[in-house]
Formats: C-alpha cells, structure tokens, sequence
C-alpha cells in the first residue's frame, strides 16, 4: 500500500493553521471533530477500521457490512440531517486515466511508453492485487465507498468511505436513511458497478439503458485519449526562449501596487 | 433489485404507476406526459414523464443524462489548470463561481493560498457570477408563469453584470480566470467605480423585479403554497442554497464555513424564509440578489493593494492527498472531493453539483399537484441543466 | 342601404365579402405590429424588428410570406382531414364577426337586428375549431389545450354575455347601429354634447367586458390554451406555415373585431360627436378605428404585463366574481332603467 496519509496529513493540517480567524464561521475546532470519532466509534464498534481529522475535515472508513449502520449513527447521533453526496473510487493504477501523467521535459510521453518514474513505478501493473494506492483513511481493495453528511445545525461533516470487494462490490442501501441516496446511488450503480442492496430501483441515471460497462473505473478507456494523446501535453510544454520566467516563477505583481512578488 | 434492460425499467415505471392509482375514487385512465426533453419549461434537456389525471399529477419521474458529458472522468486526463476550463461549463449560468470550490481543494493540498487581493477579487467574481445567475432566475420565474416582460429587464440589467467580467476576464460566460494560487489578472483601469455603479443599477433591478413579479397579485396566489418542501425532506433530499433556505434552514456556507474568501470581512445578512413554497424560494433569491450586490460594494470599497497571485511552480504538481472543499454556489452548495497521488492532474474528482439534489425532490414533490404548478415548482427550484447532468 | 349606385346583390354581396376578407389580414397586421411587436418590444425595454421596411413596419407581411412558402406538414397520427380543416374553422368564426360591425351609418356588411347576440355567438365558435385542432393533431399538449379552452369559453362567455345585458337594456334594441345610434343620441343628465356613450353609466359593465373578452381572446392572464412555457404552443403546438398563419391572423382578427365591439357597445362605436350624416361614413371607420386601438391597447397591455393564472383560478374569478358582478349589474340597471 502506498502510504499516502502521511502526505495527506500534511496537506490537511497547513489549510487549517492558515486560516485568519475572526469570520463569524463557527468552525469546529479539532476536538469536536475527534469527539465525532469517538461518537461513531462507540456506535459503530470494530466496524470503524480507520479514521483521520486533518484541519476541519474529517475521514470515517467503515467495514462494509456496517455501511448503512454507520449512516444510521451520524443521522442520530451527529445530528447529519443533511446528505451531501454519496459516490466511489476506483484506486486501479492506470496510467492512462488515471491523472498521474507526469510531465516528461523531453517533449511528449509517447502512448505507451514507461512513464518516468517519480512518485511509484506501479503504473503499468495493473492487474497486480493489493497494491493499490490508496489514500485517506486507508483502504484494502481496489473499490471504496465515498459519501459525505453534514450537520447544518453543527456545521460539522463527516467524510465515509467504505472498503468493497472487487469481484463483487456491494453494500447496503442508504435510500432507507436518507431519501437524496436515491440518485447518487443510482449514479453509482452504473458509473462503478457497486450494487445496492434494498434500493428501491437502480437503473441508469444518466446513460441509456443499453449502455454496457462501468464509465468511471480506471480500466473503461475513454475514446478519446485512445484516438488523440493526452491534450495536457502540449500545456506544460516550455516555451521556447522563455527560461529566465521559468525560473523567476509565474508571480504576477500588480503594476500599480506594491511589488513584492508572490 | 436491479434494472438493466429498458424493458424491465419500463415495467418497474409502469408499477410504481399502479401504485399511484390505488388511492384514487374514481379511476379513469391517465395520460403519460413527457414533459421534455424539448420543453420550454426545462430550460435545457431535462425530461420530466408525468402520469396525469386529468390535469393532476400522479407521480413524476425526472430523466436526466440527455446532456452528460462526463466531466468526472474528463478531469482525470487533465491536469490541474485545465480543469476549470470544463468546470466552468457545469453551472453555466454562475460561471465564475463552479472555479472557486475546485481551486480552493487543489490549494488546500498544495498548501499555497492566495494572497489577500486575490480572496477578496474571486470573492467579487464570485458575488457577481451569483448576480448573473440569479438575476436571470428572477426574471425567468416571470416567464414560467406567464409574465414575458420580467425576463427581458433581467437580461438587460445582467448585461452590465457579463461585461464587467468580460472587462477582467475576456469571458463572458466562461472566465476561467481563477487560478491555483490566485487569479490571472488584476482589474482593468476605471473597473471598480464601473462595478460599484452596476451595483446601484442591480439593486434597482431588485426593487423592479420585487414591484413587477413578487407584488403582483397572480404571482402571489400562483407561488405561495404551491410546492411546500419541508426542512427534513429538503434536508435528506440534500436540497441547498437557496432553495433549503427557503424552507426556514439557517444555513449558508458563505458565513458558516471558514472559507478563505473574503465574506467575512462584509457586512451582510443570510436569508431565510420559513413557508417552503415557490414564493418563498423566491423571495429568499431576491433578498440574496440584493446582498450579492452590497457585498460587492463593500469588497471594492475595502480592496487591499497588493499581488494576486502566489508563488507557485510553473509546473503545477498538486502533493498526495485528499481535500474536500465546497462554497456557495448561486444554485446551492458545489463542492469538489479531489483525490491527488502527486501527478500533474487529479486522480478523481467528485464533482457534488447543486442542481442534481435539488432536483432529485422532484417525484416527491410533484406528486398531485396540477400542470401548471409543475412548472411552477420547477421554475421555483431553479436548476440549470449543466449542473445537474455534469 | 342605398349607394348612389345600384348593384346588383350579387354584386353587392361580392364587395362585401372581399372587404371583409381585406380587412382581417389589415387588422391583424395593424394589431400585430402596433402592439405585439413595438409596444410589447419597447415595455420590454428593445426595440423589436426594425429592419423590414421603415421601423420594421413591413416585418409582419415578411412573416407572412414567409409561412405561406413553408411546407404544409400533417403530423404522422393526426387526423389529416380534421387537421386542416380546423384553422379554417377557426378563422371562419373571425370572419362572421365582422359581418356586423357598423363602420359608418351605411357602412355595416348586414345590420342584423339580434347583432350583439349574432356577434357573440360566432366568437365562440371558434372554439370548435380548437377543440378540432387539439384532438386532431395527435399531440397530448394539443389536447390539453384544446380542453383547457373549451373549459374557458364555457365559463367567460357567460359574464361577456351578461356584461352585454346592461347595454342592450339600456339601449333597447340588440342591433349594434341600434346601440350606436342610441349612444349618439342620448344625453347625460340633460347635457347632449357628447352624446352618451355607456362606459358611463356601464362602466361595470365594461370592465367586466373587457376581461371576459381578454379571455374569449385567450391573451394572458388567461392564456391557459396556449400556455407557451406549461404547453409549448396548446393546440397550435403541431401547425406550422400557412395553417399558423390561420391562427395567428385569427388571434389578431378577433382582438380587433371583439375590440370593435366592446368600442361599439361602450365607447359609442364609429360616432364622433359634432359628426353626423353622411360624412360619418367618412369619418367612422377612423373614429372606429381608434377607438378599437384604445380599447386593444388594454387587452395587449394586461397581456404583456400580468402572468397567466392556473386553470381552477381562472374558472374562479369568472364563477365567483365576474357572474355576480355582472348579473347585479343587471339588476341595477333594470331598476335604475323603470324609475328614471
């Protein structure tokens, strides 16, 4: 596993410190949001595999069979009347959907080609099981559940994830908890192929009936980036006779006001 | 229960209709209406398929996906500057405003934030992309009903809001001026002043719309008690905005989020209502038009001199994490779940648009109302296609 | 009537009808510029068309030319003879309207002693054409439309009957040159100058008038049969080219001739007082003329101002409002009518 908390922990914490303070915002400080853990994990028991509060936000991952117990716990007990949203991620490694390209100084990565390596070298083993990098909170498989809920009288969410079983991504339906469940799930149904058991309906949301295959899985190619190389390229391409602003950085100084760069 | 086949999802429709009917005394045969794809009344592509009795509702069934374009999955073969270019696209009524959520996510992970100038201009763009989108509702809620006038004030008064944008940015539907660590440019010469006078001209398209729609007599009894949504429903529907703060939630991320956007630093007041109905979404949109207006002018009046614009890589390379970041959005709360493994694009974006929760009330609603209250409650939602389809 | 000249009747007829069929495209065009395309355009702050002609004067007739050379389309399912057969209908019932409009003392097509009573039941007529082009076209708004219109004919044409009521009472006679000539003759409390045109003594009547004529004309705030942003177009939703424009010059036929009605019953039709004789049939159909433009001034200027009520609303304020009103305004008229 790719041990990307740490780095998230990092990136969570520096949003929270820089923060100026003073706004009539009740931001919750970090022991409400600990506090919030704990709740859920009184509620929940060993379900709650991983937790993490970096800044203002904070991440629950839950066992699977306690997907719908877990929102059940937040509606009544963290007062999360309000449901966000409810998706998932594919953390399959593909490097050609997978918004790792790195940028190669030597001109274009030509398709297919072995990236260079700079972060992992996992990119084009696919297939291999457990090596999936996965981020906050942590994760096993290669499917996570992703939802979110607030609590418009707290003003506190909880971000849940939810390992799923690759063969056979299912979890329990939360349309029973909160109604808006419906749509995303029904979303989620046909852009990652997860099942829901006890929705009332899962049937194509946004793409036609007789659409086959999952869009949003890192393994279902987009046509096209298969006809047409990745347009980023040609962006981040230098340009020529431009190395002296490469170097300066791109800070732009207002012309009239102070010039104290960056 | 899964429905894979049209065939089955047809016969899964055609029950939840028998259901319908059981209720009914005097069972006559109902009539199936398509309301949309073309429709006047979707201002876009969105189907509605309604089983009528006579002229009342017995269930509805919104169909999206006719616009999908598969923004998701498009961010993740982009890298991180050009995805605004195609969130810019969702809410294309509120243009500016779609940037803000995603960059304020790739900050929180890169760690750079924007310096002091640059919060409170995206804070001015943002307001005004809220003027430009709401204004038009205020007018288009006029032509829903009936009125055709109403909508051509509006027009005219968020043209002044469009060239002020056009001024800074050279778009004027799709600006794709914020950037990571600020925003591209700095205003142009005699903006502000410019800018403040569109403000007194806004206002007093708010106290036109408020003499002409909201005290005119059919408005009223078309709007108030038609399309009650209750707090709780609104609430687990995930409704937002304004539409939730129509249903008497004090809840606005602008004042309740510590958002790094320079709302705190004004002077204005969050608008509720408590009735829940079509009068009272827009009202409270009216009253949010008016403090959009007066947090503009405060922000212009108070603007600190400064850069706009951060040190940041010329390569941008957004650090391993995950960032959850979301505003208020003129259609309700946005939000963006960016998930980065350290490469040049996001590794997935969830994209949590208003528009899709508010309109997923819509078979709860509807239910049993008449036609034209079907347009009413749908023009009282106020969603734009783009945001709901992504 | 007597022309200087004798002609024969079928002469006569003939100029009749080629009259009348010249005036319900003028008056369509007239209306339909005047009120649809500059003054709806400046209320909404733009100019409107402006390139055809001198101010865009000559837009309306561009339009025309350009419906008759579109292709004339049945829709798949429809009912093809029924289908083409209702815009005829419809205009034909515009058409009968001005069959007893006077313009002048001479200058009436057939001075009919039941006028107002032949006039306001070929108004509604055209509803049949409606309920002909909805169901017809195979289309579930049409349908909805064409339903929606009957239900509003039944319940406005009532109070525009009763509304009628205190005129004819008044006046004693139902032929509209009857009505003319007893404005034109009549005095105001002994003051003959103006002669006495009834929106003084029947204002409630007018008023009354004026609304149930604004819905017989389906205009907004009643507007429910066309409903554009409910039921994209209502019946017409299917016609497209010269069967349209059978609609439309119907829609701005009927303004004008219900207009010239409500001018002849209340505002004294084509008298001016001072002018009498035979230069009133010089000078009546302009006089006419403007007060129609006054009286189609309110109907356009409701239209573009309020927003449509809903269906139930709309059978309410003609039962519970506009009913009553009118029957007690019969009543006050008879009883002012025997004491004085």
């Amino acid at each position: 596993m790719t041990p990307l908390s740490s780095a998230a922990d990092e990136a969570g914490t520096g949003s929270a410190g820089e923060q100026p303070t003073g706004g009539d915002g009740d931001r919750p400080s970090d022991s409400t949001l600990q506090q919030l853990v704990e709740v859920l994990k009184a509620e929940l028991g060993d379900a709650v595999v991983g937790s993490e509060v970096s800044g203002d936000d904070v991440w629950v991952r839950v066992e699977p069979g306690a997907w719908r117990q877990a929102a059940e716990a937040c509606e009544r007990r963290l007062d999360m009347d309000y449901f966000c949203f409810l998706s998932g991620i594919d953390w399959l490694d593909n490097p050609d959907l997978s918004g790792e390209k790195r940028w190669d100084p030597e001109g274009a990565t030509p398709k297919g080609a072995e990236p260079a390596g700079e972060i992992d070298d996992e990119g084009d083993d696919q297939a291999s099981e457990g090596t999936y990098g996965t981020g906050v909170a942590g994760g096993d498989t290669r499917f996570q559940m992703l939802a979110r809920l607030y609590s418009t009288s707290r003003k506190i969410g909880v971000t849940l994830k939810a390992d799923l079983d690759e063969a056979d991504p299912r979890v329990a339906s939360w349309v029973s908890v909160y109604r808006g469940a419906d749509w995303h799930e029904r979303e989620a149904w046909e852009m990652y192929g997860f099942t829901f058991d006890g929705h009332p309906g899962l049937r194509h949301l946004y793409l036609p009936g007789e659409f086959e295959g999952h869009p949003l899985r890192k393994d279902f190619p987009l046509l096209a980036r298969e006809l047409k190389p990745w347009p980023g390229l040609v962006d981040v391409e230098p340009i020529p006779g431009d190395e002296s602003a490469e170097d300066e950085g791109d800070a732009k100084t207002l012309a009239a006001a102070t010039d104290e760069g960056g | 229960m899964t429905l894979t086949t049209e065939r089955q999802q047809s016969a899964y429709v055609s029950s939840q209709a028998a259901d319908a009917r059981v209720n009914i005394e005097l069972e006559t045969e109902g009539m199936t209406l398509n309301i949309g794809p073309q429709h006047p009344a979707t201002h876009g592509t969105l189907r509605i398929v309604v089983r009528l009795d006579g002229e009342q509702v017995l269930w509805a069934e919104p169909v999206c996906g006719y616009m999908h374009r598969g923004y998701e999955k498009l961010c993740e073969v982009r890298t991180y500057p050009q995805v605004t270019t195609l969130v810019n696209r969702i809410d294309w009524l509120g243009h500016f405003a779609n940037e803000v959520p995603f960059i304020l996510a790739a900050e929180k992970l890169m760690e750079i934030e924007a310096p002091e100038r640059a919060q409170w201009l995206r804070t001015v763009f943002f307001e005004m992309a809220r003027i430009a989108n709401v204004s038009l509702f205020l007018g288009d809620m006029g032509v829903q009903l009936g009125a055709l006038t109403p909508v051509f004030y509006a027009f005219r008064d968020r043209e002044y809001v469009l060239n002020l944008m056009e001024a800074v940015t050279g778009g004027r539907f799709h600006p794709n001026f914020d950037r990571i660590g600020g925003l591209k440019e700095d205003l142009p010469k005699g903006w502000v002043a410019e800018a403040k006078r569109v403000m007194t001209r806004v206002q007093s398209f708010c106290d036109q719309m408020e003499d002409l729609l909201m005290g005119n007599e059919i408005f009223d009894r078309r709007c108030r008690g038609i399309g009650v949504i209750p707090a709780s429903v609104g609430l687990e529907y995930g409704m937002s905005g304004a539409n939730i703060r129509a249903s008497g939630v004090d809840w606005d991320l602008r004042r309740d989020e510590d958002s790094p956007l320079a709302w705190k630093h004004c002077d204005w007041k969050v608008w509720t209502h408590a009735d829940g109905d079509a009068f009272a979404r827009y009202w409270v949109r009216l009253q949010e038009t008016r403090e959009a207006a007066k947090i503009v002018v405060q922000l212009l009046d108070g603007l600190p001199s400064g850069p706009i614009q951060a040190k940041v890589p010329r390569i941008i390379k957004v650090p391993a994490g995950e960032a959850w970041a979301h505003t208020e959005n003129p259609l309700g709360e946005m939000g963006y779940y960016v998930v980065s493994k350290g490469g040049l694009g996001p590794f997935r974006v969830k994209i949590r648009s208003a528009s899709f929760n508010n309109i997923s009330v819509i078979p709860w609603v509807l239910r049993g109302v008449f036609v034209p209250d079907v347009i009413t409650i749908l023009a009282s939602l106020y969603f734009i296609l783009g945001d709901i389809d992504r | 009537m007597t022309f200087a000249v004798e002609l024969a009747y079928w002469q006569t007829t003939t100029i009749k009808v080629l009259v009348v069929l010249g005036v319900i495209p003028v008056a369509a065009i007239v209306l339909g510029y005047v009120f649809l395309l500059k003054m709806m355009s400046h209320m909404q702050s733009r100019l409107g068309p402006m390139e055809a002609g001198p101010h865009g004067t000559l837009q309306l007739v561009a339009d025309g030319l350009k419906f008759i050379q579109k292709e004339d389309i049945f829709p798949d399912r429809s009912d093809r003879f029924v289908f083409g057969l209702a815009p005829v209908v419809v205009l034909m019932s515009t058409f009968l309207l001005y069959i007893v409009i006077p313009a002048g003392p001479r200058l009436v097509v057939e001075d009919l002693d039941t006028g107002v009573f032949f006039a306001l039941a070929v108004s509604s007529l055209s509803v049949l054409g409606v309920l002909m082009a909805g169901w017809s076209s195979a289309n579930k708004y049409s349908l909805i439309g064409a339903l929606r219109a009957a239900g509003q004919l039944i319940a406005y044409e009532l109070p525009l009957v009763l509304a009628v009521v205190g005129v004819v009472m008044q006046a004693g006679t139902m032929s509209l040159q009857g009505i003319v000539r007893a404005q034109s003759e009549g005095e105001i409390f002994g003051i003959g100058f103006l002669g006495n045109p009834f929106i003084f003594t029947q204002f409630v009547g007018f008023a009354v008038f004026l609304l149930a004529a604004q819905a017989e004309l389906s205009q907004t705030p009643f507007d429910m049969p066309v409903a554009e942003s409910e039921l994209v177009a209502g019946f017409m939703t299917e016609y497209t080219g010269f069967r349209f424009l059978f609609f439309f010059m119907s829609e701005f036929g009927s303004a004008f001739a219900l207009s010239a009605i409500g001018a002849t019953l209340f505002l004294g039709g084509w008298h001016f007082p001072g002018i009498g004789g035979s230069l009133a049939d010089v000078t009546g159909p302009l006089v006419l003329g403007a007060k129609v433009m006054l009286v189609a001034f309110f109907i356009f200027w409701f239209r573009f101002t309020f927003p449509r009520l809903r269906e139930d609303q709309l059978q309410a304020v003609a039962w519970k409002y506009l009913i009553p009103i009118s029957l007690a305004n019969i009543l006050v008229t008879g009883v002012l009518k025997v004491l004085f």
